[in-house]
């Protein structure tokens, strides 16, 4: 029999952690996700792993940075103004090829915002900083998945020296379901000959040099002739990166109206589906599991042989834009956000029945 | 002493060479001399700030790492923590490390890191051009106070290593010079201190070191030694501030 434990979707990334072999989190305390730097500070340091609180998520960001320089798997945690404190740090990152995650709760805002869930971070995850850099996106939908994303996350990150992004939210940051522990396998990975360690652990004990310039001195050291060259094995990384695509359908092979939703709406829009496919409703579900990669190709050909998309976000519209881009114009695509939660504070959330509110209208106007 | 081991004046060369009178080879030659004297360059990594401090760091032969503008403490803390194997030290400028490292820099003093810190100290940021840091003289023109650093609006210039002294978790902390001999002898003591304290793992290492930039000062080398000796060296006294082999 398989083993469970009852925990929060912030105490699941500290397991999915520790599956993964991480040796090290620093982190900031930011509402919602404070559950996540109490996991690693109860859980890390007695077997003999690090935990560090830092004193902005400015330095936690460049601590994974070290952490990550020097070969060790490292990650850190925020919430969305924190998130913005990372940007130059996470830039950095991507300049110096440096494999960490970093998991997002986000909250609503913008600005200071609520301390409550929302998904307003979807343009600034996926789209990259400063310097138009790209890195992967996970989005979790469960407790489990969270643990099991956290590990598929490192292992991208170090398969393609590149940061990595949990995005999850307060809401599953804090709902507790039963999750069970495990170790995911992967494949093998490449050895971090690159990492800085002191000369003599170095085979050829000769230097390394990790850094996030790209200036021509900068690039000669990593063996590239000019910056153009750089670029180009960046573009050739960025265009592999978009093969670990990943999403679930469901109930969407005679679907005519497509849901397309991440994180905990996608959990809402399941439910609303099983509620319109009892009414008779052809309605479907996407669920993007990376968000970058986005599956573009999936959503186009839907869009093509006729079918329409109902895309539900917390947010007032962010990857609404994704899937218009998909169906470039030759479907119609709705949005059901923010202004449909179910109370106007910012404790408010989408609920099924608003979805299937939606699905009904949208289904009645295609019998018109 | 020959430094072949850990200093590359070539990679001086490949980063492009330092303004004639900048001293900040020189320290990075001091920092070459103590690593293979205390013997520990094949455990060293140096972590760089952004900013003229490359030129120190730059021909040092050893691992190295360079992120973002002033997080080197940040940086230094990961690698230290998870490796404590390893001699890590910073090196920074006084811009790096007091102006928007400020945080970084205060962050691991407080948390009393066992790693070292080096500050070089030109008054100015030389990179950009010579524009105001928080160690600019009073009075001093920079390209961003033509009419010299006012106390009523630049304030007074900070004393990062009276400053560092003060905390608890500092084990070491100095500002020496290298404008003549005899005081590039004296640096180099207080730099071997400083990594001595981390081989005891005593506590966080701090060293100050005065340097010149002929360049954005807009004087020539030798001038440049003159005005250290009569008008920096006065505001920035040169010594140990904190020495102890225990914290409790």
């Amino acid at each position: 029999m398989v083993e469970r434990i009852l925990v929060q979707g912030n105490e699941a990334v500290g397991w999915g952690a520790l599956s993964a072999g991480c040796d090290a989190f620093f982190g900031y305390p930011i509402t919602p996700q404070n559950e996540i730097p109490e996991w690693f500070s109860r859980e890390f340091p007695k077997r003999g792993k690090i935990f560090v609180q830092s004193q902005s998520e400015i330095a936690s960001i460049m601590m994974v940075y070290g952490g990550a320089a020097a070969g060790f798997r490292v990650m850190t945690s925020t919430s969305s103004p924190g998130w913005a404190l990372m940007q130059e740090g996470m830039s950095h990152l991507a300049a110096a090829e440096l494999p960490c995650i970093i998991v997002l709760v986000q909250r609503g805002g913008p600005g200071q915002g609520s301390i409550r869930h929302a998904q307003m971070d979807y343009l600034c995850t996926t789209r990259g900083g400063a310097g138009g850099y790209k890195n992967i996106i996970v989005a979790p939908a469960s407790v489990q998945e969270t643990h099991d994303l956290v590990q598929l996350a490192f292992y991208l990150a170090d398969k393609y020296r590149n940061p990595v992004i949990v995005l999850s939210d307060g809401i599953l940051g804090l709902i507790r379901e039963s999750l069970e522990i495990k170790t995911m396998d992967f494949g093998p990975l490449p050895e971090k000959d690159w990492a800085v360690r002191g000369r003599e652990r170095h085979k050829d004990k000769n230097f390394r040099f990790v850094h996030s310039g790209v200036g021509t001195a900068a690039v000669l050291t990593r063996g590239y002739p000019n910056y153009v060259s750089w670029l180009e094995h960046m573009a050739d990384k960025y265009e592999q990166m978009e093969s670990e695509l990943k999403y679930e359908s469901y109930q969407a092979e005679d679907a005519e109206l497509f849901l397309v939703a991440y994180g905990y709406p996608a959990r809402v829009c399941k439910e609303a589906v099983n509620m319109a496919r009892t009414e008779g409703l052809k309605v479907g579900l996407f669920r993007p599991i990376t968000l970058w990669p986005f599956p573009y190709q999936l959503i186009k050909g839907k869009a093509e042989s006729g079918g329409k998309f109902l895309v539900v976000e917390d947010s007032l519209g962010l990857m609404v834009e994704d899937v218009r881009m998909a169906v470039q114009g030759q479907a119609e695509v709705h949005f059901l956000g923010m202004q449909s939660r179910h109370l106007p504070t910012d404790g408010g959330m989408i609920l099924p029945s608003r979805v299937l509110e939606e699905i009904r209208r949208l289904s009645t106007d295609e019998e018109r | 002493m020959k430094t072949e081991k850990v200093w590359a004046a070539l990679n001086v060369l490949v980063f492009s060479p330092p303004c004639p009178g900048c001293q900040y080879w020189t320290i990075g030659r001091i920092i070459a001399e103590v690593l293979e004297e205390l013997d520990i360059e094949d455990k060293a990594i140096a972590v760089m700030g952004i900013g003229c401090n490359g030129y120190v760091s730059n021909p040092l032969n050893i691992d190295r790492v360079l992120g973002a503008h002033g997080r080197p403490p940040d940086t230094a803390t990961a690698i230290k923590r998870l490796s404590p194997d390893n001699i890590v030290f910073t090196v920074q400028g006084d811009g790096d490390c007091m102006a928007i490292g400020a945080g970084s820099f205060i962050g691991a003093l407080i948390r009393g890191e066992k790693f070292t810190i080096i500050m070089c100290n030109n008054a100015n940021f030389g990179t950009t051009g010579g524009q105001l840091a928080p160690t600019t003289l009073t009075g001093q023109i920079t390209t961003t106070t033509p009419d010299g650093r006012s106390v009523i609006t630049e304030g007074y210039p900070v004393h990062t290593a009276e400053l560092a002294a003060t905390f608890r978790g500092v084990a070491y902390s100095a500002r020496g010079a290298v404008n003549n001999p005899a005081s590039y002898q004296r640096t180099k003591k207080y730099l071997k201190a400083a990594f001595q304290k981390q081989v005891d793992q005593i506590g966080l290492s701090f060293v100050e070191v005065l340097s010149a930039c002929p360049t954005n000062w807009h004087l020539s080398p030798v001038e440049s030694l003159k005005w250290i000796e009569d008008t920096v060296i006065p505001e920035f006294p040169l010594g140990e501030f904190k020495n102890v082999n225990r914290i409790d």
